[in-house]
């Protein structure tokens, strides 16, 4: 039964036992760690819609491979995935392998996504208005793009059962979906979670961008003085997190701990920050105090970074105010300068990057960075370095104000 | 754990805009009157059943964040302030407001609209607009309205998530992240759902609107209503359809004696309610269908089933209620709500059975 809830007992300690990620610098763990470990930037002329009347022209798109992995999907059900269904399913099946998760009963899975199969929305939309009278391929339409239909083939591709949950907070979305698995498993309401973000580039989301003026007509370049943008990407990524416990009972590699998580709403307008970065600084705070540590301990922040002139120069004051004393040494990265920012699959992407970095120790590199904005006062990596990290920091916020904090734990 | 109790509701359905109106229409047992809408490039007309335009243009509508906004924010809105209106009987008191907005299909209105223009020209599409198709934008608006937020989400799922909702704010007040929760399912209509709709079930009539549960631990807010169960979610698969779905839904919820009340998803096509039907057979207590008066109104349909069963058992109609959600292609849920101390005034008295068939 979801309720009544589990009775209250000591929280268990999270570990993450399988990741996977695809972004446009490649399918998988090795592709992706050796990008961001370089600083590599995957931009490249949008080819899947005509950008020819769009004021930005550049996109981090995705080379999906010509075949996707074996699974317990059947063929017909193969036809129907659209692209970011695609990317779920090799995300989804790379952590699953890596986990060595087997068919189970009863196995949440929380996903978060913006915008679902909207390719697949457009598609129809298209069809009913040009040619109203044609039928053809529109009940399936109708039902794919629904995110909990995506969700769905995962489970039937990988022979589990489960409650799904999807989460749509805008691009703090992937965040939340890592942050409520942790909630789950340290509330008692399951033992082990699949979680994770996807979202694919779509005509309607790109335009929406661009008419904002929100997308970089030059370089994305976050936390820069001259930055002037975002710069859209699609992926997904999947986490297998489960118990310390039953971890070790398995004897599964670890590759991980998640130790805290802290999420909250910032009232201040639909699409701006607080330009103070109040919500930003309390995350921050809250998630620190659940890991019972202190910014000092915190060996790398992977910031939200959009490089929009708002969100940049509210998340760096906040980091400065968090920071305090540590600000000039902490390392700061924002990954959307290699490839682009991902929506709903941003936070569970960026918190894979963190995993990656703690696991082979390095710093991720920020692929584009010239000169500081004035309210930057910490380091910004942008040239490729091994470093000890311990702690690692990501935040990520969306439209509407949701702001999420999440922190890891190298495991030794 | 504590026990989590219902502290207020909130409806706006094609019955009007509060609960009153919602429990009045369900009490009639009529199926309200349908109207027309276009659709481009036909000339035969869809079938829908719509909001009917307030009375008194609700005050709320002129906050700064709200002006705007497409209506599933502004009935979201209008439900939310109904159900809360408990938590502002004591201003002194701050309480911390846990929000979850669950939607199926979401701002539709303004996606077609920013999307039609985008496909015109992109270069002059709208920048007001495309904010305000993204999920989480009805979530933000009621935040800042309510003003004692603390902490959002936006679930997105078939109608069957809404009671995760409900679960998920169960967890926030038992985990003390917030006072009180408010749980909110909506939904708006235009033509492109009611076109799509027509492909799995022609004699579904689309509807819109939204539902709201303000939910709180023990205390002197409750309504006399409080959540005793929530079943597991039974996810359709290759491997489990949906009447199997159905039937573990039915077999972990108790109840059906004289007395008891059963709020199911039925809408009268033979096709989409056989999986529902052959679960709750064996039922033996009084049944309320809010679809077959409403209409489909997809997440809002499963709020309003919920608003629909607290509203009988705080009024005393009923001692207990069940609701059987048999969502569209997610999952089956349940749940029960029971009686739980003496009947409040402030869920608004009186109402007959409403169309309970005994």
């Amino acid at each position: 039964m979801l309720f009544p809830l589990p009775s209250p007992a000591a929280p268990p300690r999270v570990v993450i036992t399988g990741a996977g990620i695809v972004t446009a610098l490649g399918t998988g763990w090795k592709p992706n760690a050796e990008g961001f470990r370089a600083g590599r930037r995957a931009f490249r002329h949008v080819s899947l819609f005509d950008v020819s009347r769009q004021r930005a022209k550049v996109a981090a798109e995705v080379d999906l491979p010509a075949t996707l992995p074996p699974t317990s999907l059947n063929a017909r059900q193969i036809a129907r995935l659209d692209r970011a269904g695609a990317m779920l399913l090799l995300a989804a099946h790379e952590a699953w392998r890596q986990a060595r998760w087997e068919s189970a009963e009863n196995l949440p899975l929380v996903l978060g996504t913006t915008a679902g199969g909207m390719t697949l929305g457009e598609a129809y939309f298209r069809q009913a208005l040009q040619t109203p009278l044609r039928k053809r391929r529109q009940p399936t339409r109708a039902v794919y793009y629904q995110a909990q239909v995506q969700a769905r083939m995962v489970l039937d591709a990988l022979n589990f059962s489960g409650p799904i949950t999807i989460i749509s907070n805008a691009c703090a979305s992937g965040s939340n979906a890592v942050g409520h698995a942790w909630d789950l498993i340290r509330s008692g309401q399951a033992e082990c979670v699949f979680a994770g973000g996807y979202d694919a580039l779509s005509e309607l989301v790109f335009s929406g961008f661009d008419a904002l003026q929100a997308l970089s007509p030059t370089v994305c370049r976050p936390f820069d003085a001259r930055r002037d943008g975002l710069a859209l990407g699609e992926g997904a990524a999947m986490i297998a997190l489960e118990t310390l416990d039953r971890a070790r009972r398995r004897n599964a590699p670890i590759l991980g701990e998640l130790i805290a998580y802290s999420a909250s709403i910032d009232h201040h307008h639909l699409t701006q920050p607080h330009p103070q970065g109040d919500t930003t600084l309390n995350v921050m705070r809250q998630a620190c105090a659940t890991a019972g540590i202190a910014p000092g301990d915190v060996d790398y922040v992977n910031a939200h970074g959009t490089g929009t002139v708002l969100n940049d120069s509210s998340e760096a004051i906040a980091i400065g105010r968090w920071a305090g004393s540590r600000t000039a040494t902490l390392p700061v990265s924002s990954t959307k300068a290699n490839v682009g920012h991902l929506l709903g699959a941003a936070g569970a992407v960026e918190a894979v990057i963190c995993l990656m970095a703690l696991r082979e120790q390095w710093l991720p590199t920020q692929g584009a960075f010239e000169s500081p904005d004035p309210a930057c006062n910490f380091p910004i990596v942008n040239k490729p370095r091994d470093a000890r990290i311990n702690v690692a920091l990501s935040n990520s916020f969306g439209f509407g104000g949701v702001n999420a904090t999440l922190i890891f734990r190298r495991w030794t | 754990m504590s026990r989590i109790v219902v502290a207020g509701l909130g409806a706006v359905s094609p019955a009007g805009w509060n609960v009153a109106a919602l429990r009045e229409a369900l009490a009639k047992g009529e199926p309200l009157p349908v109207q027309s809408i276009e659709r481009p490039g036909w000339q035969k007309l869809l079938r829908a059943r719509v909001v009917p335009n307030p009375a008194v243009r609700p005050e709320f509508l002129a906050h700064p964040r709200l002006r705007r906004t497409s209506p599933v924010t502004h009935y979201a809105a209008a439900a939310a302030l109904e159900a809360t209106a408990c938590l502002r009987t004591s201003p002194e008191v701050k309480r911390r407001v846990g929000l979850i907005v669950c939607l199926q299909a979401g701002c539709v209105q303004y996606t077609c609209r920013f999307f039609d223009e985008t496909l015109k020209n992109p270069a002059t599409a709208s920048p007001l607009l495309f904010p305000e198709t993204v999920y989480a934008a009805p979530g933000s608006h009621i935040a800042a309205l309510l003003k004692d937020v603390t902490l959002v989400y936006s679930l997105v799922g078939d109608p069957s998530s809404f009671l995760q909702g409900v679960v998920l704010g169960a967890q926030w007040l038992e985990e003390k992240r917030a006072d009180a929760c408010l749980v909110i399912g909506a939904e708006e209509l235009n033509w492109i759902l009611a076109d799509a709709l027509r492909y799995f079930d022609r004699s579904a009539i689309l509807t819109c609107g939204a539902g709201a549960l303000c939910l709180c631990r023990e205390s002197e807010i409750a309504a006399g209503v409080e959540l005793a169960a929530i079943t597991d979610a039974h996810t359709y698969s290759v491997r489990r359809n949906r009447n199997e779905a159905a039937r573990n839904m039915r077999r972990q919820l108790e109840g059906g004696a004289a007395g008891e009340l059963l709020c199911d998803g039925l809408g009268g096509s033979s096709r989409t309610d056989e999986a529902e039907r052959a679960a709750w057979k064996d039922w033996s207590g009084s049944r309320l269908s809010p679809k077959r008066i409403l209409g489909e109104g997809m997440m809002a349909s499963a709020a309003w089933q919920c608003v629909a069963a607290c509203d009988a058992v705080a009024n005393g109609r009923s001692a207990a209620a069940n609701i059987s959600l048999v969502g569209s292609n997610q999952q089956a849920i349940g749940a029960r709500f029971v009686r739980t101390g003496p009947s409040i005034s402030h869920l608004s008295a009186g109402g007959d059975a409403g169309n309970i068939r005994t």
